[in-house]
Order: C-alpha cells, then sequence, then structure tokens
C-alpha cells in the first residue's frame, strides 16, 4: 500500500518545491493556516512519540508489509468498485460508481485507520488503546483490532449516540472492549472526545490514543489520512480500468473527514477531477440544526487543532445536528478546511431529509442499505450528477454499510406499525 | 509595535509572588470561574478569597470543551454557561477584583481568546486592570500572535509544564513564560486528590535548571496540610478544584458557601507559611 506522491517536474529541488506543486505532498502539521497543535503541553511528549513513530513506520517495509497483510486478510482490501445504473437514472443519466468500504470487515472505512494505528501501539510498546465513537463504527473497529493484536481498550460515546446507536455499543462490548457512556456537554462525539483526551492526559504511559478521523493534533490528521488514502488509491486505479479515463467528480460525507480525504487524496493532483465534500445539512443551514461545518462555520480551535468549526461570538463550540451520528460534529479536519480554502475541493450541506430519501432510493433499486452517513454523498452525487450531464462519471465513497441505522430508518420511514414504504 | 524582551516587562503575578516570598511563604493562588453559580456570586467569592490571603487570583473564563478539567470544574463551567456567562462578564469580574489590589490571571482555554481577537483581548485586559493570562492549551510553539499582543500590553503569561515535558521544552516554556511558569503536578485533570503527585518536586527543581524564576504547583492541592508540602519547595501553590467545591452546595445557600470558602482559604493560607 505505499503511496508514491506523484512525481515532481524534473529539476524540482527539495521538498518545498515539490510541496508547492504537489498538493499530494502537503502534510502536517500545518495545512496553510489550518492545524497545529493547541494541547496541553503534557501530551506534547506523545504526539511527538506518535509523530517520530508514525514517521518511521510508514517507510518500514517491514510495517508495510504487516498492515497490507492484514488488509488483505482481514479487512478485505482491495474493496470492490459498484456501478449503480438503477441508481444513477435518477441522476440525470450520469455514470455513477460506489467505492464500496460498506464491505470492509466491520462494516465501514474506519478499519482501515484503525488497523494501522493498534499496529504502531504495539510498536511503541503501549497495552492499551482508547478511541472517541460516534456512530459507534470507529470504536468497533477499534474494538475489534484490540481483540485481534491484545490490547486493552476503551471507548467513550456521548450518551446520545450510545441511545440512537444501541446495536454498535452492543458489538463493542462483545469484542470485550469497556464502553464508556459520556454525559458531559451535549453528550455526543465532541463529547466524546474531550473525555478521552482526559483519560489520555491521566494514561498516556500505558495508553495510545487512536483517534478516528482527520481532525485533532498534529499528528493525527496526517497520519490518518496516509492510512485512509488507500481508498482512493485503489479507486482511481479501479475507474481508470473500469471507464478508461478519471471520474469527473469524486463525491465522500464529510463528517470529521477521514472517508472523505481518503477517497480525495489519490485525485488531488489531477486538476480536472472535482472534489466534493457532502456536510451533514441537518434541518437545513438555515436553522441552527445542523453540523455544515465548512459551509457556515469559521476559523477557530477546537480539539487541538485550527479549523472551521461551529461557534458563537464567544467562541464557545455550538451544538451541530445530523440525523446521523457520524457526522454530528461541530468541527472538520484542517486539510479539508485548506482545500476549500485554496478552492480545490468544495463542501456543500445535504439535508437530513435529503439524505433520507437517497437511503431509500439506494436500498430500492440496487439492493444495498448504505450507512445514513454515506447516504449524504449518495444525496450529492444525485445533484452532481444532474449538473454535470448524462456521460459524466461519479466516484461515490460508500463509507459504510447501513445495518446500525436500520432502526433509525425504520422511524423515519414509520415502518415500524406495517406501513411500508412506498416507492 | 517595539517588542520588549519578556524579562524587561514588570510582572504583575510575579511581583505578588516576590511578596509573598519576602514574608516567608509561597505564594497562594487561587482558581475560581466567572459565573459559578452566578457572575455577581462568583466576584465575591474572588474578592473574599483576597482578603483570606491569596496572593494571585485566577478567573476562569468559562469554555464548552474544558480538556484539562475534572468534574468539579466542567460541571461548574458549563452551569456558568449555561446561566449565560460571556466573555465580557469575565472581563467585568477581572476589573471588580482587581480593584483589591491582588494580582488577577485569566485562565482561558485558547478558542474564546482567538475568538475575541488575542490583541483586542490583551487592550481589553490590561485596561481592566488584569495581569496577564494562564493558557492551558496553548503551548509557546503556537503563541506567537499572544507573545507579541501581551509584550504591547506588558501582561503575564504563564503557559504550563508537565512531568512528561522534556528539558528542551522545559527550557522553551520557562523562556517563554512572564510571571510564573504552571507545573503540574501529575499528569492528568484538575481535581482535587488525596496526595500531590511525587513528580511535583522533581518538575519544579528540573524546570528551575531549565532557567525558570519562578514556578508554582498546581492540580490536585486540596488543603493547608499539603500546601505546606509544596512550598517548601516550590514559589507559590495553585488551588482550584477544591475552592470551587465549597461553591457548590446542594441546598444552594450563597452566604453559607463564601463562609465555606474563606475557612478553606485560611487554611491554605497558614499551610503556605513556610
Ligand atoms: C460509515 C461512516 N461514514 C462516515 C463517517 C464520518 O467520519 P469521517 O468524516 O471521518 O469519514 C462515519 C463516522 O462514524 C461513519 O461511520
Amino acid at each position: 500500500m505505499s503511496a508514491q506522491p506523484p512525481s515532481t517536474p524534473a529539476g524540482a529541488p527539495g521538498v518545498e518545491a515539490s510541496a508547492a506543486e504537489s498538493l499530494a505532498a502537503v502534510t502536517g502539521p500545518y495545512f496553510g493556516e489550518f492545524g497545529g497543535r493547541f494541547v496541553p503541553e503534557a501530551l506534547v511528549a506523545a504526539l511527538d512519540e506518535l509523530d517520530a513513530a508514525w514517521s518511521a513506520a510508514k517507510d518500514d517495509p517491514g510495517f508495510v508489509a504487516e498492515l497490507d497483510h492484514l488488509h488483505r486478510t482481514y479487512t478485505g482490501r482491495p474493496s470492490i468498485i459498484t456501478e449503480v445504473p438503477r441508481f444513477a437514472a435518477h441522476a440525470g443519466g450520469a455514470r455513477i460508481i460506489l467505492k464500496r468500504e460498506d464491505l470492509n470487515h466491520t462494516g465501514s472505512h474506519k478499519i482501515n485507520n484503525v488497523l494501522g494505528q493498534a499496529l504502531l501501539t504495539r510498536r511503541i510498546g503501549k497495552t492499551r488503546v482508547i478511541a472517541e465513537t460516534g456512530a459507534g463504527q470507529h470504536g468497533v473497529a477499534t474494538a475489534t483490532a484490540a481483540a485481534l493484536m491484545d490490547l486493552e481498550c476503551t471507548i467513550y460515546m456521548g450518551e446520545e449516540d450510545t441511545r440512537r446507536q444501541a446495536l454498535n455499543v452492543a458489538r463493542m462490548r462483545l469484542l470485550g472492549a469497556t464502553v464508556v457512556s459520556v454525559t458531559t456537554g451535549s453528550r455526543t462525539l465532541k463529547d466524546a472526545i474531550n473525555e478521552a483526551f482526559r483519560d489520555w492526559v491521566t494514561n498516556v504511559e500505558s495508553t495510545n490514543y487512536v483517534f478516528g478521523t482527520v481532525a485533532g493534533p498534529h499528528p493525527f490528521p496526517s497520519m490518518v489520512r496516509d492510512l485512509q488514502k488507500i481508498i482512493g488509491i485503489e479507486a482511481r486505479q479501479q475507474v481508470l480500468d473500469l471507464t478508461g479515463r478519471l471520474p469527473d467528480a469524486v463525491a465522500a460525507c464529510v463528517g470529521g473527514g477521514s472517508n472523505a480525504i481518503g477517497i480525495f487524496h489519490a485525485f488531488l493532483d489531477d486538476p480536472g477531477v472535482r472534489l466534493v465534500g457532502f456536510e451533514a445539512g441537518g434541518e437545513g443551514v438555515d436553522t441552527p440544526r445542523h453540523a455544515a461545518t465548512i459551509t457556515s462555520g469559521s476559523a477557530g480551535v477546537l480539539h487541538g487543532a485550527r479549523s472551521y468549526m461551529l461557534q458563537d461570538e464567544d467562541g464557545q463550540t455550538m451544538e451541530s445536528h445530523s440525523i446521523s451520528a457520524g457526522l454530528d460534529y461541530p468541527g472538520v479536519g484542517p486539510e479539508h478546511s485548506w482545500l476549500s480554502m485554496i478552492g480545490r475541493a468544495e463542501y456543500r450541506p445535504v439535508t437530513d431529509a435529503e439524505a433520507m430519501e437517497a437511503f431509500r432510493l439506494l436500498c430500492r433499486t440496487e439492493g444495498i442499505i448504505p450507512a445514513i452517513e454515506s447516504a449524504h454523498a449518495l444525496a450529492g452525487a444525485l445533484v452532481l450528477g444532474r449538473e454535470l450531464g448524462p456521460d459524466s462519471v461519479i466516484l461515490v465513497n460508500l463509507s459504510g454499510r447501513g445495518d446500525k441505522d436500520v432502526a433509525t430508518a425504520a422511524e423515519w420511514f414509520d415502518l415500524l406499525d406495517g406501513k411500508g414504504v412506498t416507492a | 509595535m517595539s517588542q520588549p524582551d519578556a524579562a524587561a516587562v514588570p510582572s504583575r503575578s510575579g511581583a505578588a509572588i516576590d511578596a509573598a516570598a519576602a514574608r516567608g511563604a509561597a505564594a497562594l493562588v487561587g482558581y475560581l470561574p466567572v459565573g459559578f453559580p452566578d457572575v455577581d456570586t462568583s466576584i465575591a467569592a474572588a474578592r473574599a478569597m483576597v482578603a483570606e490571603g491569596v496572593d494571585v487570583v485566577e478567573l476562569g473564563l468559562p469554555y464548552s470543551d474544558p480538556g484539562m478539567d475534572g468534574e468539579v470544574i466542567q460541571d461548574a463551567v458549563q452551569q456558568a454557561l449555561d446561566a449565560g456567562t460571556r466573555t465580557r462578564h469575565v472581563l467585568r469580574a477581572v476589573e471588580e477584583v482587581a480593584a483589591t489590589g491582588a494580582a488577577v490571571l485569566v485562565m482561558s482555554y485558547w478558542n474564546p481568546i482567538l475568538r475575541y481577537g488575542v490583541e483586542r483581548f490583551s487592550r481589553d485586559l490590561a485596561a481592566a486592570g488584569g495581569a496577564g493570562l494562564i493558557t492551558p492549551d496553548l503551548i509557546p510553539d503556537e503563541a506567537g500572535e499572544w507573545l507579541a499582543a501581551s509584550d504591547a500590553h506588558g501582561l503575564d503569561r504563564v503557559f504550563l509544564v508537565a512531568p512528561s515535558s522534556t528539558p528542551e521544552r522545559l527550557k522553551r516554556t520557562a523562556a517563554a513564560c512572564r510571571g510564573f511558569v504552571y507545573a503540574a503536578s501529575t499528569m492528568g485533570v484538575t481535581g482535587a486528590r488525596a496526595a500531590v503527585g511525587a513528580r511535583a518536586e522533581e518538575l519544579v527543581a528540573a524546570t528551575r535548571a531549565a532557567g525558570a524564576e519562578r514556578v508554582c504547583v498546581g492540580l490536585g492541592v486540596s488543603n493547608g496540610a499539603q500546601a505546606h508540602e509544596i512550598a517548601r519547595y516550590a514559589d507559590g501553590v495553585i488551588v482550584g478544584s477544591a475552592l470551587v467545591r465549597t461553591l457548590k452546595r446542594a441546598d444552594g445557600d450563597g452566604r453559607a458557601a463564601i463562609g465555606d470558602l474563606r475557612a478553606l482559604v485560611a487554611d491554605l493560607a497558614s499551610g503556605v507559611q513556610r
């Protein structure tokens, strides 16, 4: 899975010049004015340790081979792509191709990141992992890797999320993890992250924090990106093989941004490919109930990095809302803020209702039940298809499957009293 | 804008610590969040702390995501925010508490300061009579704008060191601080503890060796006996959660709460005598 940065023009002298020409070569701590490390001093040593360990591991053929072996024999990589013509019929004749991260072991892209960080945990000699989780997918992936590698595991999850993703709480407990229900603040993902940081600062000698997305202090945005970019590396070649050309657009949902950067990254230096991230528009970005951080947030510091975020006049973090727990986060990774600012990627909101309509449509037309998070990208692809016109090719990251969301969907579509959905 | 070097700007909190030393005591540094249980009571409580012997007051700016705080302070600041406490209330509290003559530092996570504007906050803090800022989630590496603004407005800047800090980082942090260096006694979050971390004394020595002029110890201190122990080797003793806890009475009796606060401060103030 070694990812070579695109080759630089002959004669380009050294790292700085190539970084200036290749967007894909840019790496933390800063992405333009975003990123950094806004953390208590007590955590700096651990972040430095992780940074050094990751820099060494990612270029160590032994480590790369071990992760690659796990991906082939455990995760199920490479994940396939699936063209979905019956779904695409609702998108103005565009061709829509799904990258099937939903077929990974544990049901989402989160496992790509977690296996790498769990291997790294062993490499730095720590015996315990902690993680935050919103939808529960990152928590399930972390609990899975901990079981596989014999690590002690504690997962922090907002109380609100333990209720709406109860199935995943049970899965984590089956896997042997301790699940802590977080009752502070808004009782969702942001508070679970606060609690995980508090655990980390207290237990840092034995414990590694397996962060779930491309947010947080350096090195997390770069390290998680490095571990997720396999999605785009595979998909770029798969689309070329299938269609003979690059896609016109790549679509992904954006919570913290890990599945989106994972699929975008291989295309950053393909200027003809539009990169579009779809944020949770909740009940609408003209209401206070959404999680559209880049669309309607402002720059600030949250959870250790400078990035766009939802905040009030005093810099207090605002509560976000989304029907999808995995997108219900008032922050976003710094690389996305930078890609938005320089205009390389665009970010748009998708409402709860639009996402659920796309969810229903994919179930009915293709026999695939997506995660509600991923349904935001599907809804976005329908719009993009109409904009780009017939014969355009749109690659969509289907970041996860919808088993965990069945109860939410049944409630949304009022299926529980036996009425059923009318197509 | 001219930028005098750190040592050339006189430090208000440094002067308060030196005055305590001249009396044969470590300085007593007391923390309370503004707005808990309400703005006026928190101001009255901070003034009462000064009357009972606190040398340096730390006024907490309530923040929605206090990653370095334990339960007691988390709950207090959440209650303060729910009751509508704003950044401007903190500046008013600074003014009213500084009027006692005590050195008043604001303890704030970085985003509220960033949002207010680093330069604008520095100007308004100085105008309110504040001594400076303690920044629990800002390390000197990220503090360029604050270093310049604090020099321009003659404000103290207190960064933290921890038992995990390397010698190079101790040096860098000691050089960036004005007033004192805040040594976190243990790896962990705020909260009263039965015993203060054994690594605190070592950390103070290492921080001094790295060039710090004054080092105060915080995290976990809850009574006069612990304060006395720390006063042997540190320039000041920082107390937070234990003080906040006195204001958290189930019966909501504000007058009794301030009585309890006064009694604890008196115990701590006798503890810091060397
Ligand atoms: C299936 C799925 N997609 C997307 C996300 C959002 O995270 P990110 O933006 O980091 O990909 C989650 C988070 O839980 C998820 O479970």
